[in-house]
């Protein structure tokens, strides 16, 4: 995998443009919102105008500017959960893998365990459990329940690796597991790994919408999640407000579709057989 | 044979695990909320009730921790999942059993309905690339990817609200929620009408967005086979491409999605929750979202357990039914 690769590949370089244009609003949300997102000033159940893009919401407050906020939210959780379930994914899938023995065995049967509880219900169930969630809740809540399917996916490939001859070389030279597992088996798989962070982080913006959603996040913080939960509280539906409905959901497919783009980019780049049949 | 009762073992060893994690869950969870919950109920509501909250979490104050699991797993093993409080007092397992059929249906039809459109149009992506030119990337398949990438990266509960909101509420073509009209009995023609007319929204937006991942997975596992010698071969020898696109190519890789097949199905059980509560249509997802709003923690538990047998069961049918799809499989379960 190379930056060439990257960059003459249709899919990553349009997902990749798409995500930094969100990342290039959530720095800057401080500086271009128009008004607070959270001020209640406004007239209620405004139409979209010049001066209210998207109209206002039930409790006049500018949807134009909840939704540059919400960017934050999102790209914080992509970022943090996706960083997370990696390093879990490198532990209990590369390390694991790469080191036999009982401690794969054990990390292999956790994971096995975590593949079958099934993830939707138990994020709600968990979240539920932790009522009032902040966004650090939720947070944990889907790095738990994100993990596992990575993991055995990344195990098996350094299964593959363990025995190739550069890997046998280093570790009769005498190198420690960490080394060989970070300096030689992580970079061979580096494609599968980017590309597992992409699916995660798209996984975790899809979970923590949904979860506040249904009312499991914090009601008060300004999210695309939290958008929806409110337009739906407010009955944005009968009161025919439909771009309160419409514009944050099309903000996560938006960020949505490219962090997909980039997960299937990736895999695309690294696997020589998807390139080309 | 050794095979399966070695999956066999697997599969208990898994469902004790999943158990066991379904007991302690409530426990790990910062300030005990079913400790909490006890204290509060205690006193306050039935002594039936208070047994029930006994059934569904091993909570007993009279045993130790460790009498508590014991009691939990034989209740659980007998299916005593307790009384729901917000029903009370029917039984956490009658109220499963009600919502069942609803999820089952409507979920099921579309997963199914989504794996064949999208396996479809998987294996004609992937034809049309793997033989186009080298330079000539497939109009169908450069189409085909982004849309079905897309659709897996929509938020589901969001396409449910506006397909309600402008096909069902302002089109009026749909009913706007629920799985039946009030006093319908699908006994009748008009009945199973309702009923379907009820079903068909959801129904489309499931069979929609879960398309994407078909697609996408397919594709992918069939261009691995494309690139695959025997396919050359067949295309060399002068076979018809319909032939060598279904009877050698997409036979073989459709092989590996099977096995995703049976995780879909088995997830079908836990319902796709956002959009039976978007459609609030009567199946176990928005029986979960209710446990979940009335602090019902038995109904909760119980429905939580329901999901992870009928996973675990749906991977362990897939392993079995692998041996007879696949004769390598098989080969390596004869030793």
């Amino acid at each position: 995998m190379s930056w060439r690769d990257f960059v003459h590949n249709r899919r990553a370089v349009v997902g990749a443009m798409i995500l930094v244009f969100f990342v290039l609003v959530a720095i800057l949300a401080p500086f271009i919102v128009p008004y607070s997102p959270t001020s209640i000033q406004f007239t209620p159940n405004l139409p979209p105008s010049m001066h209210h893009f998207f109209g206002t919401t039930v409790n006049g407050q500018d949807i134009f500017s909840q939704l540059i906020w919400g960017a934050r939210a999102s790209l914080f959780v992509a970022l943090i959960c996706g960083s997370l379930i990696s390093l879990i994914q490198l532990m209990m899938g590369v390390f694991a893998g790469y080191a036999g023995g009982p401690f794969d065995t054990l990390a292999s049967a956790v994971t096995n365990v975590f593949l079958v509880l099934p993830s939707l219900p138990l994020l709600i169930i968990l979240a539920a459990y932790l009522q009032g969630g902040s966004l650090f809740v939720l947070i944990g809540v889907i790095v738990i329940t994100g993990w596992a399917w990575g993991a055995k996916v990344l195990r098996a490939q350094a299964i593959a690796l363990r025995d190739r001859p550069f890997v046998q070389a280093s570790r009769i030279s005498g190198e420690s597991r960490w080394h060989i597992v970070l300096a030689h088996i992580v970079p061979n798989m580096l494609g599968i790994m980017v590309s597992n962070f992409f699916g995660a982080a798209l996984f975790a913006v899809l979970a923590e919408a949904g979860l506040e959603f249904i009312g499991l996040g914090n009601i008060n913080d300004v999210t695309w999640g939290t958008m929806l939960y409110w337009a739906t509280e407010g009955d944005a539906m009968l009161l025919g407000e439909w771009v309160w409905l419409l514009v944050p959901g099309l903000c996560l497919a938006l960020l949505g579709t490219a962090l997909g783009l980039l997960n299937f980019a990736v895999d695309e780049i690294a696997n020589p057989r998807l390139r080309r049949g | 044979m050794r095979y399966l009762l070695r999956r066999f073992g697997v599969l208990l060893v898994t469902l004790w695990a999943a158990v066991t994690v379904n007991f302690a869950l409530p426990r790990l969870m910062p300030g005990n909320p079913v400790e909490t919950m006890f204290a509060r109920y205690q006193g306050k509501v039935s002594p039936t009730a208070i047994h029930s909250m006994e059934l569904a979490f091993g909570l007993n104050t009279r045993t130790g921790e460790f009498g508590q699991y014991l009691n939990y797993l034989g209740h659980t093993a007998t299916g005593n999942l307790g009384v729901s409080f917000s029903y009370f007092p029917e039984s956490v397992r009658t109220l499963i059993g009600g919502a069942l059929p609803w999820t089952l249906g409507l979920v099921g039809f579309a997963t199914i309905l989504a794996f064949l459109l999208g396996t479809t149009l998987g294996v004609v992506a992937a034809w049309r690339r793997g033989t186009a030119g080298w330079k000539r990337a497939s109009v169908v398949d450069s189409g085909l990817v982004p849309f079905g990438l897309m659709l897996g990266a929509l938020p589901s509960f969001w396409i449910a609200l506006i397909l309600l909101y402008f096909i069902a509420f302002r089109l009026g073509w749909f009913p706007i929620g629920n799985g039946i009209s009030p006093g319908q009995g699908i006994a009748s023609w008009s009945g199973l009408g309702d009923l379907i007319q009820h079903a068909a929204l959801p129904a489309i937006t499931l069979t929609f967005i879960s398309m994407g991942m078909w697609i996408l997975v397919m594709r992918n596992n069939m261009l691995t086979v494309l690139g695959d010698d025997y396919v050359k071969f067949a295309r060399a020898k002068g076979l018809r491409d319909r032939t060598v696109m279904y009877h050698y190519a997409a036979r073989n890789a459709v092989l590996p999605v099977f096995a995703q097949l049976a995780m879909a199905l088995g997830i079908v059980v836990g319902g796709q929750v956002f959009i039976e509560i978007v459609f609030s249509y009567p199946g176990i997802g928005y029986l979960l979202l209710q446990a979940v709003e009335n602090e019902d923690y038995p109904l909760m538990q119980g429905i939580f357990l329901m999901f992870t047998v009928a996973l675990l069961l749906a991977t362990f049918l897939a392993d079995i039914f692998y041996v007879f799809l696949d004769p390598r499989v098989r080969l390596e379960a004869g030793k």
